[in-house]
């Protein structure tokens, strides 16, 4: 909000002096450019190859690239479902955190004053243990005879042989917990530059305290939530964590198809188009969320 | 408090703010005529930006009230106050255009057809054809302007102001001084002006209060209080004073005889706030004169005798330190128009007012010569 000082600009550098600064900007690029052509781009064409390997081909007789476009209708005819629940438990996981998530970003940065750093140190804490142990500590909440159970039983919201472990419930609520702090993070670090006088300066021009937030505080958070948001969406849309460990194979999405694939059945033709199939839905999805809220300036 | 006052005044009846155990505001009380230019002058922490935001509901009073006309607004919530704020910071919305700054709370009370308002705000604000951009591509003066737009364009009963233009440069400054004075003339709101430049409330304001450790020490007009300060701290905070710390020792028909270092003065009883005891003679730097000898003071003029330390040439003015026999530097400026002696450093002079023009303020008995030195000299102890 200072104001620009016309003359305090720089004169724009002399254009390129000499060929060393013009490399400089490509010789910084280079190692990462490098990592990610070779761990990055390299499987990913070879992942590309092997979705159109002859589905009857076996690890044993080996594999032939004959462009077998088929591979694909056929995997999507055979799981869709999986594919479906993907994008819902991710969904409904979202949602549940986005009401969780943005309050509680919301509080360590605008209301939490000293208590600021501790609240955040709670929100990654969980982090330093593996994704694996945090998931089997929730088959033990949601245990049959664990106390949570028991509780709602008592109080009617379950019925006397309703449970919570091996239901869909169960894995969305998984995917809540384990992918919440991606998704509060980037949004904290949005919250915590809003200015507080643009609130007052809201509240001064007749916005009540809904409108300031509709008007100004979601609109200057924007950012940090379609970050979050992607954050959240992206790695739980492919997760099979959950559903293999909280689920059963009624609930089981895509990514344990894949997982199945490539690791049980090593039918590596289908676990290729699946991982293709997932990569463009998610993508298919992000740019038309990105369309939606108009920030494509953001990625 | 009286009550009967005209719809639109706005009045703070025994207004307090406590912080836990400081007091930023201190029972203040008074009242803005609707449609008048009000500033609220003073250092920074007496007060002034927090009986602003009380005024803005932006704090909310530990005790007394803040009325419009006869309406007690102090528990309403800001967005419910007739009542708009220029922030010292701008707090322009960063997202929204310049337009969608100005037509923020003409939208927020439901009103659709906003293009007209706002081209016309912003012609009065000289911003025309800045619609579409956004806050950062402009420069301070023109945030500035936006965020009197953005506050105007409500036709506030009270527009709030609170140092609006202390970001900007001088110059900028003595423009948008002048332009927000044509702009309150043309609209007619009553503004409060909170600053701490004196000659920016002077300039502006009908009226002044100047605060000190949330009180209001004195209120009037400009010149009314620039000519006959009430307290010390008035005399030392607007434009320079020379303080001699003396005794009432009597008087004489319309005028009080004061007693300082030795020397009798007399004051006009007019123009003393107090007539008995210990009291400060002052008298401004421009209403003292300088003469070679006693012999040449006119007649009716009160002197005192010293040696010139310091000679200070500003162009229009050369601004003269006199030291006095018992110590006490006056600070004195005269103009250069041509027609007066010039002093050089060293040289014996005399200072010489008119009684008329001294004023008498009390003093706590403790309390010694006060002047304002010109530079960072230190200020002549009393033997």
């Amino acid at each position: 909000m200072s104001p620009r000082s016309e003359a305090g600009r720089p004169a724009s550098p002399p254009a390129a002096r000499s060929g060393r600064y013009r490399l400089l900007p490509y010789l910084l690029l280079l190692p990462g450019a490098a990592w990610l052509f070779l761990f990055f781009v390299v499987p990913l064409v070879q992942l590309a190859a092997a979705s159109l390997y002859d589905p009857t081909g076996s690890l044993s007789t080996g594999y032939a690239l004959t462009w077998a476009f088929g591979n694909y209708p056929t995997a999507l005819q055979a799981y869709w479902p999986q594919f479906g629940r993907s994008f819902l438990y991710a969904g409904i996981a979202l949602v549940l955190a986005l009401l969780m998530g943005y309050p509680l970003a919301y509080a360590i940065a605008q209301k939490a004053g000293r208590w600021k750093n501790l609240l955040l140190v709670c929100v990654i804490a969980p982090m330093f243990t593996s994704f694996l142990v945090r998931t089997l500590a929730w088959k033990t909440i949601l245990s049959d005879n664990g106390a949570l159970v028991g509780l709602l039983r008592d109080v009617h919201l379950l019925g006397p042989d309703g449970r919570l472990l091996a239901t869909p419930v169960a894995v969305v609520l998984g995917l809540t917990y384990n992918f919440l702090p991606f998704l509060v993070l980037p949004l904290y670090a949005s919250l915590e530059r809003l200015d507080r006088r643009l609130l007052e300066a809201s509240s001064d021009l007749y916005a009540s305290p809904l409108t300031t937030f509709r008007r100004v505080t979601l609109p200057l958070s924007m950012p940090g939530l379609i970050a979050g948001t992607l954050l959240f969406f992206i790695p739980a849309t492919g997760d099979y964590i959950n559903a293999e460990l909280l689920g059963t194979p009624n609930e089981y999405m895509i990514g344990n198809v894949i997982d199945s694939a490539f690791l049980v059945r090593l039918d590596y033709p289908q676990g290729a188009t699946l991982s293709f199939l997932l990569m463009s839905a998610i993508l298919a999805v992000v740019f038309g969320y990105l369309r939606r809220t108009g920030t494509e300036e953001i990625l | 408090m009286a009550r009967e006052t005209p719809a639109g005044d706005l009045t703070l009846a025994n207004l307090t703010k406590t912080f836990g155990t400081f007091t930023a505001v201190d029972d203040l009380s008074m009242t803005v005529p609707q449609g008048s230019f009000f500033a609220l002058l003073g250092a920074s922490g007496c007060g002034k930006t927090t009986t602003l935001r009380m005024v803005a509901g932006l704090e909310e009073p530990t005790s007394g009230q803040v009325l419009l006309g006869d309406r007690d607004v102090s528990r309403l919530r800001p967005y419910k106050r007739p009542v708009n704020t220029v922030f010292q910071s701008y707090a322009l919305f960063p997202h929204l255009d310049v337009f969608e700054n100005v037509a923020f709370g003409l939208r927020r009370r439901g009103i659709r057809s906003v293009a007209g308002p706002v081209r016309q705000m912003l012609t009065l604000v000289q911003l025309d054809g800045y619609e579409r951009h956004r806050p950062a591509q402009l420069s301070g003066g023109q945030q500035q302007r936006v965020a009197l737009a953005r506050a105007l364009i409500n036709h506030p009963q009270v527009l709030l102001l609170d140092e609006p233009l202390g970001a900007l440069d001088v110059k900028l400054r003595r423009q948008m001084q002048i332009e927000l004075k044509r702009i309150q003339t043309e609209v007619g709101i009553t503004f409060v002006h909170v600053t701490h430049d004196q000659e920016e409330a002077m300039t502006m304001a009908d009226t002044v209060a100047v605060m000190n450790a949330g009180r209001i020490e004195q209120l009037g007009a400009p010149a009314e209080i620039y000519e006959f300060p009430a307290t010390a701290f008035v005399a030392d905070f607007l434009g320079q004073s020379n303080l001699i710390a003396g005794d009432v020792s009597g008087g004489s028909g319309d005028d009080l005889l004061v007693t300082a270092h030795g020397t009798r003065f007399s004051v006009p009883s007019a123009r003393s706030r107090t007539d008995q005891g210990p009291v400060f003679l002052g008298v401004r730097p421009e209403k003292l004169h300088l003469a070679g000898a006693a012999v040449q003071v006119p007649a009716g003029n009160q002197y005192l005798e010293g040696t010139i330390i310091d000679a200070s040439y500003l162009g229009v003015s050369t601004q003269y330190l006199l030291r006095t026999g018992w110590g006490t530097e006056l600070s004195v400026f005269v103009a250069n128009s041509g027609a007066q002696q010039r002093f050089a450093v060293g040289e014996r002079a005399v200072a010489y007012w008119h009684p008329q023009h001294a004023f008498l303020l009390g003093r706590r008995a403790d309390e010694a010569d006060g002047t304002m030195p010109v530079r960072n000299e230190p200020v002549g102890a009393s033997p």
